[in-house]
């Protein structure tokens, strides 16, 4: 099993997340091709209601503790409560005001 | 001096240190770099220990605050965070408060 599925199982079984990204980011890394050194998990769980962000980022990194101390070099991490998510989703950039181009003068 | 005083006399003597990959002016990782970046926009003095210059702060400080990766910001003596946390407080406008009061309150003269 790679690295990558060990780590998306882990942490469905852990925190059961409602939302969950995981990338392997090492390509944009200094190691060799194929590697599963670097990745980037965005996580949204009902778990980390009430917790800090240093408190969740420690139960993730817990979680993970084995594949920490093996291999995995770097973990880029990004975690949301459902409601903080919501209010992630509801407050994406809004698309840019018309700054008048298309009544230009001709 | 053991290595675990070695750290806890810098974080304590320092009101925002962060150890890194590289210097804040020659980051070495670009999680590292992101972070230094967030500190020096907060505009106030912090010190730095580069970790890859010193293996056994490397090997030690994992287990100091029971947090296994680099870099690790220390404000007033307590871990903070990572670069994510360090990052994220930054672009919410709570780094640079916090930073700020950790520093006015430090002892002149050190």
């Amino acid at each position: 099993m790679s690295i990558q599925s060990r780590i998306d199982e882990k942490i469905r079984t852990h925190f059961a997340p409602t939302h969950l990204e995981l990338a392997n980011e090492s390509h944009r890394h200094a190691v060799p091709p194929g590697s599963e050194s670097h990745f980037r998990l965005l996580l949204v769980s009902a778990r980390f209601d009430g917790l800090s962000p240093l408190a969740r980022h420690r139960a993730v990194n817990a979680c993970l503790a084995e594949e920490l101390a093996a291999g995995v070099h770097a973990l880029s991490l990004h975690t949301y409560s459902p409601a903080e998510w919501l209010t992630r989703q509801t407050q994406a950039p809004e698309a840019p005001p018309c700054l008048g181009g298309s009544k230009a003068e001709h | 001096m053991d290595v675990l005083e070695r750290i806890h006399q810098q974080v304590t003597q320092n009101p925002v240190i962060i150890f890194m990959k590289g210097t804040p002016q020659f980051p070495m990782c670009g999680y590292s770099s992101r972070a230094a970046e967030a500190l020096k926009s907060c505009g106030v003095p912090f010190g730095y220990v580069n970790v890859l210059a010193d293996p056994e702060i490397f090997e030690n400080l994992p287990r100091y605050a029971d947090w296994p990766t680099f870099p690790q910001i220390y404000v007033n003596g307590e871990l903070i965070g990572g670069c994510d946390i360090t990052v994220e407080m930054f672009q919410r406008g709570e780094l640079k408060p916090l930073v700020e009061a950790a520093t006015a309150q430090a002892p002149q003269g050190e």
